[in-house]
């Protein structure tokens, strides 16, 4: 029998130098001790509320759910979270137990940078140093972020190997973890890697779903029929998953990123064309070759862009309770445009993922179904990379 | 006795490490064959792979050259099978939890038993998670190689309680790659690993100089180098095997 710890049925687990072994175990140690701390969890509310802006809104989107046909849509606007998505939930929370851990550093990956700037503004709220690793490739892709991350304190270190890009910049973080433990935090981005790592990302993602519920129940008086996110290691959408789980009534989906097509090499979808593998941390399923090796991904999304995915959603996947779907690029670039010009809404290409189904899916639904979508983050930053799409020139 | 107890029986071991493949597996085998002819007690074999987040920018390249020049798993056993013809000693594998898992983890570790592969080094495989693929190894007769870290601290004696073959000592923080000064004191370190097993233990990472084997090999069993002979296929490509076995010679000559 393999290790207990931190398994989804088969997944998960912590496959991880053995240097690093004692520093999870810290992690774990300190997180079982404060997640029900009465203390920390009201400095954590403080932050939710005062700094971050929630609870997030839970919006009716009219004119997209009378143009469908269909199903009511909700959107779920992590959007309007400061910073302008849903990763500083996971990292307010991250943060706060790395200060009372005593460390002094945190470090982290990013891939659309959302995370980045994220950690780059707890560690300039709490006054703590950070580093930022970013392959190369996204570097370019979202110099905007890049600059923002930078402007708050943080070091950003562009990572040149492998694919540089989001699967290059989490190894490189692991790489500096195994460097310099005493005063350092990893603050994972996602609900991956080792344990206890997905189960701390959930916990603190989790507030969505708690807050979609509530929001839900006060304006319809009963639960959603469907939820939707997008999935790249898959945080919002476990935060979006977790208190509707034991509702079985609640439909579940996460939209993963098909990039060019799932029938080409050129695609992050990893539950639709990937397999059983251990990489990162986890065991879980991952885009790879028939040796093991990671395959290079692809989507147009820098943030869904990664071989791999959490291991809960795993688990989840094989034992039916959500369902995956892939979305390609033409699809996500439509529904980015399709949200903007319908509802005023400019979402972020990941989120534009789980927009894409839901149009897909809303006029096959009758008119007394409730879809929710999590809007995961603001598509401020897509803007250049969706107008190149669109082969339309930008000036500086 | 096994070949991985004979190879620390008569003395100091010195064991080189390879990336299989960089360039190419002809200069590989090359290289093994200068190897053992220059005194080394083991090799690790490194099974390239696409993310080896346990290495410095040295193996990292020293893999994607290896990929690059179309290397695979099956391939590497091949090179085994070749160089079992006359190589006598112990041969390890040493790669990353998805190439045995995503190879299979049965047909992998059987046909490194059946191939004459005598260990596996696995740096993403920790204690906790060893019995993902112990049972396996057992009952092929491969030994499951166990590391022990700077930062192991209360986890050494419970680690080298269960060890098999020898034991990787992990002589720095960090990833893989040479150092100009080892800082940590490894002697509290070995002294733990002494009073919990009677296996022989091998200290790793950072060291490329004779003076540094030399001084290593006095704290324990083996030294193990990697980054410093793969600094000599970067530097030297297909004539490399020359000058890793000038290099070997002069490593097994400072420790003996």
């Amino acid at each position: 029998m393999t290790n207990a710890k931190g398994r989804f049925g088969v997944y998960g687990g912590q496959y991880i130098p053995e240097t690093l072994m004692n520093a999870v175990i810290e992690l774990e140690a300190a997180y079982e001790t404060f997640k029900d701390d009465p203390t920390f969890n009201a400095e954590l509310d403080k932050l939710f509320n005062e700094y971050a802006g929630r609870p997030s809104r839970l919006y009716f989107a009219k004119r997209m759910t009378e143009d469908l046909g269909g199903a009511k849509i909700y959107l779920k606007r992590e959007d309007l979270n400061h910073t302008g998505a849903h990763k500083i939930n996971n990292v307010l929370g991250q943060a706060l137990l790395a200060k009372k851990m005593g460390k002094t550093r945190l470090i982290a990956e990013t891939g659309a940078g959302q995370h980045g700037v994220a950690t780059a503004t707890a560690a300039a709220l709490m006054d703590m140093e950070c580093v930022i690793f970013m392959g190369e490739e996204d570097t370019r892709r979202q110099a905007l972020n890049v600059y923002r991350m930078k402007l708050l304190g943080a070091e950003v270190i562009a990572v040149k190997t492998g694919t540089a890009t989001l699967k290059d910049a989490v190894s490189e973080t692991f790489r500096e973890w195994t460097r310099r433990i005493a005063d350092t935090h990893y603050c994972l981005g996602s609900v991956m890697g080792p344990h206890p790592f997905p189960t701390i990302v959930r916990d603190f993602q989790a507030v969505i779903s708690k807050e979609i519920k509530s929001q839900i129940l006060d304006r319809e008086g009963r639960l959603p029929d469907v939820v939707i996110a997008c999935v790249g290691g898959g945080s919002n959408a476990m935060g979006s998953f977790w208190h509707f789980i034991d509702d079985k009534q609640v439909q579940l989906i996460g939209c993963e990123a098909a990039g060019r097509g799932i029938d080409t090499f050129e695609t992050a979808a990893t539950i639709s064309t990937g397999r059983q593998g251990i990489f990162h941390g986890m065991k879980s399923y991952f885009c790879q070759d028939e040796f093991g090796g990671i395959a290079p991904v692809y989507s147009i999304s820098a943030g869904l862009d990664y071989p791999g995915i959490g291991p809960e959603h795993a688990h989840l996947h094989d034992t039916g309770r959500a369902e995956y779907v892939p979305i390609t690029d033409a699809e996500a670039v439509a529904a980015f445009e399709y949200l903007s010009r319908t509802e005023g809404i400019i979402p972020a290409i990941e989120s534009a993922h789980a927009v894409a189904h839901a149009v897909k899916i809303a006029p096959t639904m009758p008119k007394d179904k409730i879809i929710v979508i999590t809007i995961s983050g603001r598509g401020d930053k897509d803007c250049a990379s969706v107008a190149k799409y669109r082969g339309v020139k930008l000036d500086e | 006795m096994s070949r991985i107890e004979k190879a620390f029986a008569s003395g100091k071991a010195f064991i080189p490490f390879i990336t299989c493949g960089d360039p190419d597996l002809m200069t590989t085998a090359a290289c093994v064959r200068e190897m053992v002819k220059n005194g080394a007690s083991l090799i690790e074999l490194g099974i390239p792979f696409s993310d080896p987040t346990a290495e410095g920018v040295v193996i990292q390249n020293a893999n994607l050259r290896a990929l690059g020049g179309g290397t695979t798993t099956d391939k590497v056993f091949d090179l085994v099978r070749d160089l079992r013809r006359d190589v006598k000693v112990p041969l390890v594998f040493m790669t990353y939890a998805n190439v045995v898992f995503g190879y299979g983890a049965e047909k992998f570790i059987s046909t490194c038993a059946a191939i004459g592969i005598d260990g596996l080094i696995l740096p993403d495989l920790p204690f906790e998670e060893k019995d993902e693929f112990l049972p396996i190894c057992r009952a092929h007769g491969v030994d499951l190689i166990s590391m022990i870290a700077p930062t192991s601290e209360n986890r050494i004696a419970m680690i080298a309680r269960e060890a098999e073959g020898f034991l990787y000592v992990v002589s720095s923080l960090g990833v893989t790659g040479t150092r100009s000064k080892i800082v940590t004191d490894l002697a509290p370190i070995i002294k733990v690993v002494r009073e919990n097993t009677d296996i022989p233990c091998a200290i790793g990472f950072g060291i490329s100089t004779p003076e540094q084997a030399k001084d290593m090999s006095r704290l324990a069993d083996g030294v193990i180098i990697g980054s410093a002979i793969i600094k000599l296929l970067e530097r030297h490509g297909r004539a490399a095997p020359k000058f890793i076995g000038e290099y070997t010679r002069a490593i097994t000559d400072a420790i003996a």
